[in-house]
């Protein structure tokens, strides 16, 4: 029976009312009293000296405040990256200054160079066009391969544009060379992981504001971790000191990853707010948008899969360049790394396993981690040389995937890349898949879209995933320069009704909705009686965001560390209200009760005596009830699944009709089906778009050919099915106390392979082995006809 | 992005060499051109206004003549700034050689954008510059050969690749001295 309340069930999402009737608060719905409005002067080129900048003629222009460079912004720290990779040689990673504005070189399309702060948008936008730019353009290094090779360099310090060489895992290199050498097959692939822009709904925003009487700064900012900002911001880049410094995260309309990072122009409005005394608006439009906000994937990687004769995989061999753009974004180091090289087990035995990662500086806007990041790129090698490697061997894809998975009795089972996988069950998963496919009907479905002339093609993919980031010490010991556990308040009103203050941020995900559900189960009360509040490091006590689909297995685990807390304690009042021991009395459906008797009372009673203390335990207790949890998840959650894409190509136009794509996902436990669904749909449209047609493209001089939607191709929902989508094969998680293991980025990791694995065999029989995303129908055209 | 291209011309090579460095033939001919300003005997400057596909912009440029060999050949180059819309760059390496029907001209040429016409515009590019050389050298040959017999009927009104009438016998008789 499903549920209508609670852990379970498909409740409404809370938030969509506000969203839905246009009365949600996003940050450029804030507007402060003496507002100013901040115009960015980005560079058109892609890499250059700058000689000088002249901003005499854009200062007296009308309306204009003050204009700002890089000049004015002496003893500020560069915009800093969170996580320290060490290269092959025990070496740490290449980590250029990142300036505010940029400073002796512009390095992309985009990058800040000046700040004309105005009365009026229009006012500063004008006299943006009066400053005087002499810039002496240098060769734009673009190509990875050729850029570490040298020529150009994109930061003089850094002369091969080499950010890393890494090597994971170093031991086994010589195993996994000495399996490759003498196994029976070795299927090999050389595949791009194609660049996208994130493109939330709602490009960044941010206001700077400055209390002179107190000295304190608020900024208001499109961020998913309002706390981190706070962070980096006021303890690397400005000097101010958390007590002094707010951030706000309102409503927030998508991330994507794209808004995990700290940003120049967050920096910039808070700063600039206290040089001027006044409040400073920016807001990026689309365009500013496509040059400036973090891009993802951009890998190039050859893989090579050693297999004996009954297609046993015995090691696997990869290389990637990972294009690092033209500064370190806030995570993007971990991306290629520690998020990409850990999952390189996939679904499989696979003993032995070494990659080699080098991250390259190029004269492109920075790249970070996007939906999946670094997962969805391990992911599409494994699954994309897999389905090569069945078509060579000459056995069923599915079958081969079948062989090499870990099997449901291996759990915990220890990966050869460093992690521990402590549950699931792949066959269980496929084998879903493969019903709800009809894999079995395929063959006839072919011969009817053969008698139209199409080719008819299906792709399996499975794909596993760490989630739930992550276990603090370890992340440590990996680079990480900040803890990743979550914090939460839980606030029991006086009358029993719950404010919940949570470190995760919802920008699109339902928070609102789905961590009411679990408190409202805990406590046995309707869900409108509980409030879930974030995004504000003025009210929450500390927070490290949402990302890395960890907000209910390490969010939603601090609220229930903090709801048994709080049960613990509401127990401990009610014995003193019953008169009898604590040990004794149990609360279930929002009542407490001596066992072995007729006594109970309310949970409103209780919460009630907790802040009206005439009858209380006061020697064993303090008034209030209110309690504050830090969880530090234990492993990472380990969410996977088994996706089965059908398509039909025209072989004439090349263009590929997705007739069926369905979605078998374990996920651990589920509190709302409903919005699991929707996250699984939006991922699964998002891994489509990047398969079929997003693809951000520079041309020779560092333009982005591909900047804005005109040319920038995003998924539509005329352009798939309806997705069938399961989560009934669920192996509960076994170390948060919800059980859970995330959902959020499964849909953009699994789907590009299985598509393209359904391609590729569609037009197998005119013999395309390989055709690299996106496919356009320009590409499987080419592909079909040389 | 690069092209090249060719054009016989019906007048005597020093008529077109001479036309190819006269500042009111080039403002007659580069598309859009508002003004243009000699600053040296191989330097001017110029203005001129154009749409590549969703982007508007006034560009201010400067021109410089390098390369010469007078009646043979030049290059001619420019850089152009569009403020908010971005910038565009070019040149083109200019030849003439007689012929028994006039002067063959010769160009190869190439073109360059950047900012917000790069990035709304890209695709846009090649057509756009192709048009732009096509307009330029049609505009050019008109305006050299002189006017013609039936020069009237086909009056343009200036707005789209064609020199009103009466400029182009203007400038004919700037050029020829007639």
């Amino acid at each position: 029976m499903p549920k209508d309340t609670g852990i379970g069930a498909s409740s409404k999402r809370r938030e969509d009312i506000r969203f839905l009737t246009g009365k949600g608060q996003y940050t450029d719905d804030i507007n402060r009293p003496g507002q100013t409005y901040a115009y960015i002067l980005r560079s058109d080129i892609a890499h250059g000296v700058i000689n000088g900048i002249d901003t005499g003629a854009a200062s007296a222009m009308p309306g204009v405040i003050r204009v700002f460079t890089s000049a004015d912004m002496e003893g500020l720290g560069g915009v800093p990256c969170g996580w320290q990779v060490t290269d092959k040689n025990g070496d740490p990673m290449k980590e250029p200054m990142h300036p505010i504005l940029a400073a002796g070189k512009v390095r992309h399309v985009g990058d800040p160079i000046a700040v004309v702060v105005g009365e009026t948008l229009d006012q500063a936008r004008d006299a943006a066009e009066k400053i005087e730019l002499d810039i002496t353009e240098l060769p734009a290094v673009m190509d990875m391969a050729s850029a570490i090779q040298g020529g150009a360099a994109v930061h003089d310090d850094v002369p091969d544009n080499l950010c890393f060489d890494w090597e994971f895992v170093a031991e086994n290199k010589d195993a996994v060379d000495a399996a490759i050498a003498g196994a029976h097959h070795v299927t090999t692939l050389e595949l791009t992981n194609n660049r996208l822009v994130a493109n939330p709904m709602e490009p960044r925003a941010a206001i700077g504001e400055f209390e002179p009487g107190t000295g304190d700064y608020t900024l208001y900012t499109t961020s998913q971790n309002p706390h981190v900002i706070r962070l980096l911001m006021g303890a690397f880049v400005l000097s101010i000191p958390e007590h002094k410094l707010r951030v706000v995260a309102p409503d927030v309309g998508g991330g994507f990853g794209s808004k995990i990072y700290h940003y120049a122009e967050e920096a910039f409005v808070t700063w600039a707010a206290a040089q001027i005394k006044r409040p400073i608006k920016w807001v990026a439009d689309r365009s500013e948008d496509f040059i400036s906000a973090a891009q993802g994937r951009d890998h190039v990687t050859k893989v090579e899969l050693a297999m004996d004769a009954y297609g046993n995989f015995l090691a696997l061999r990869c290389s990637t360049l990972a294009n690092m753009g033209a500064y370190l974004s806030t995570f993007a180091p971990c991306v290629p790394t520690w998020l990409h090289g850990t999952l390189l087990a996939g679904n499989y035995k696979t003993p032995v396993i070494f990659t080699n990662v080098k991250a390259v500086f190029t004269n492109t806007v920075p790249v970070d981690a996007y939906r999946g990041a670094g997962r969805p790129e391990a992911t599409y090698q494994l699954e994309r040389t897999i389905d090569k490697a069945a078509r060579e061997m000459g056995i069923d894809p599915i079958e081969l995937r079948r062989r090499n998975f870990i099997q449901p009795d291996q759990y915990p089972y220890a990966t050869p890349v460093a992690v521990e996988y402590d549950t699931g069950n792949y066959d269980a998963t496929m084998s879903k898949a493969a019903e709800m496919a009809d894999v079995a009907g395929f063959q006839g479905r072919k011969a009817a879209s053969a008698a139209n002339g199409k080719l008819r093609g299906l792709g399996i993919a499975s794909y596993i995933e760490a989630c739930g980031i992550a276990p603090s010490s370890l992340v440590g010991a990996l680079g990480a320069r900040a803890g990743l556990f979550e914090c939460a308040t839980v606030r029991v009103n006086p009358t029993g009704n719950i404010s919940v203050f949570t470190g995760s941020h919802s920008h699109g995900q339902g928070h609102e909705t789905t961590f009411a559900q679990v408190v409202a189960d805990m406590v046995g009360c309707p869900e409108e009686n509980v409030d879930i509040v974030h995004g504000d490091t003025s009210k929450i006590a500390f927070g490290m965001g949402t990302y890395g689909s960890r907000s209910l297995a390490v969010g939603g685990a601090a609220i229930v560390k903090s709801m048994e807390k709080i049960i613990a304690k509401a127990s401990k009042i009610a014995a003193h209200l019953m008169e009898a021991s604590a040990d004794d009395v149990v609360f279930k459906d929002g009542q407490f009760s001596v066992q072995g008797t007729d006594k109970s009372v309310a949970w409103g009673d209780v919460c009630l005596t907790a802040y009206v203390p005439h009858n209380f335990p006061h020697d064993q207790l303090e008034p209030g009830l209110e309690e504050t949890s830090f969880y530090d998840p234990a492993n990472f959650t380990y969410p996977a699944g088994a996706y089965i894409c059908e398509v039909e190509v025209d072989p004439d136009t090349g263009v590929v009709d997705v007739q069926s794509f369905v979605a078998a996902d374990d996920f651990g436990n589920v509190v709302n089906p409903m919005i699991v669904e929707g996250q699984v749909h939006g991922g699964l449209a998002q891994g489509l778009g990047q398969a079929m047609m997003e693809h951000a493209v520079y041309d020779e001089n560092g333009q982005i050919a591909s900047g804005s939607f005109m040319d920038y191709a995003m998924p539509r929902a005329a352009d798939f099915p309806m997705f069938e989508v399961d989560h009934s094969c669920n192996t509960p998680c076994t170390h948060n106390p919800l059980g859970v293991k995330g959902c959020g980025e499964a849909g953009a990791i699994g789907s590009p392979p299985a598509l393209v694995n359904a391609v590729v065999d569609a037009l197998a029989e005119r013999g395309v082995t390989h055709i690299d995303m996106p496919l356009t129908p320009a590409r499987v055209w080419s592909a079909l006809n040389g | 992005m690069e092209m090249s291209g060719e054009r016989l011309i019906a007048a005597p090579r020093g008529v077109v060499w001479k036309a190819l460095n006269d500042p009111e033939v080039l403002k007659a001919c580069i598309p859009g051109c508002e003004e243009i300003e000699q600053t040296s005997p191989t330097e001017l400057t110029a203005k001129v206004t154009q749409k590549v596909g969703p982007v508007k912009a006034k560009f201010t440029g400067q021109i410089e003549l390098s390369d010469i060999v007078p009646e043979e050949s030049y290059r001619i180059s420019g850089t152009g700034k569009g403020g908010a819309a971005g910038g565009a760059s070019g040149g083109a390496a200019v030849s003439l050689t007689e012929t028994d029907d006039g002067t063959m001209l010769t160009y190869q040429a190439e073109a360059k954008v950047t900012g917000k016409i790069a990035q709304l515009g890209a695709r846009l590019i090649d057509g756009f510059a192709k048009k732009m050389a096509d307009q330029f050298f049609s505009r050019f040959q008109e305006v050299v050969e002189g006017p013609k017999g039936d020069a009237e009927a086909t009056e343009g009104d200036g707005a789209d690749g064609d020199v009103p009438a009466d400029e182009k016998k203007g400038l004919w008789a700037r050029l020829t001295g007639a």
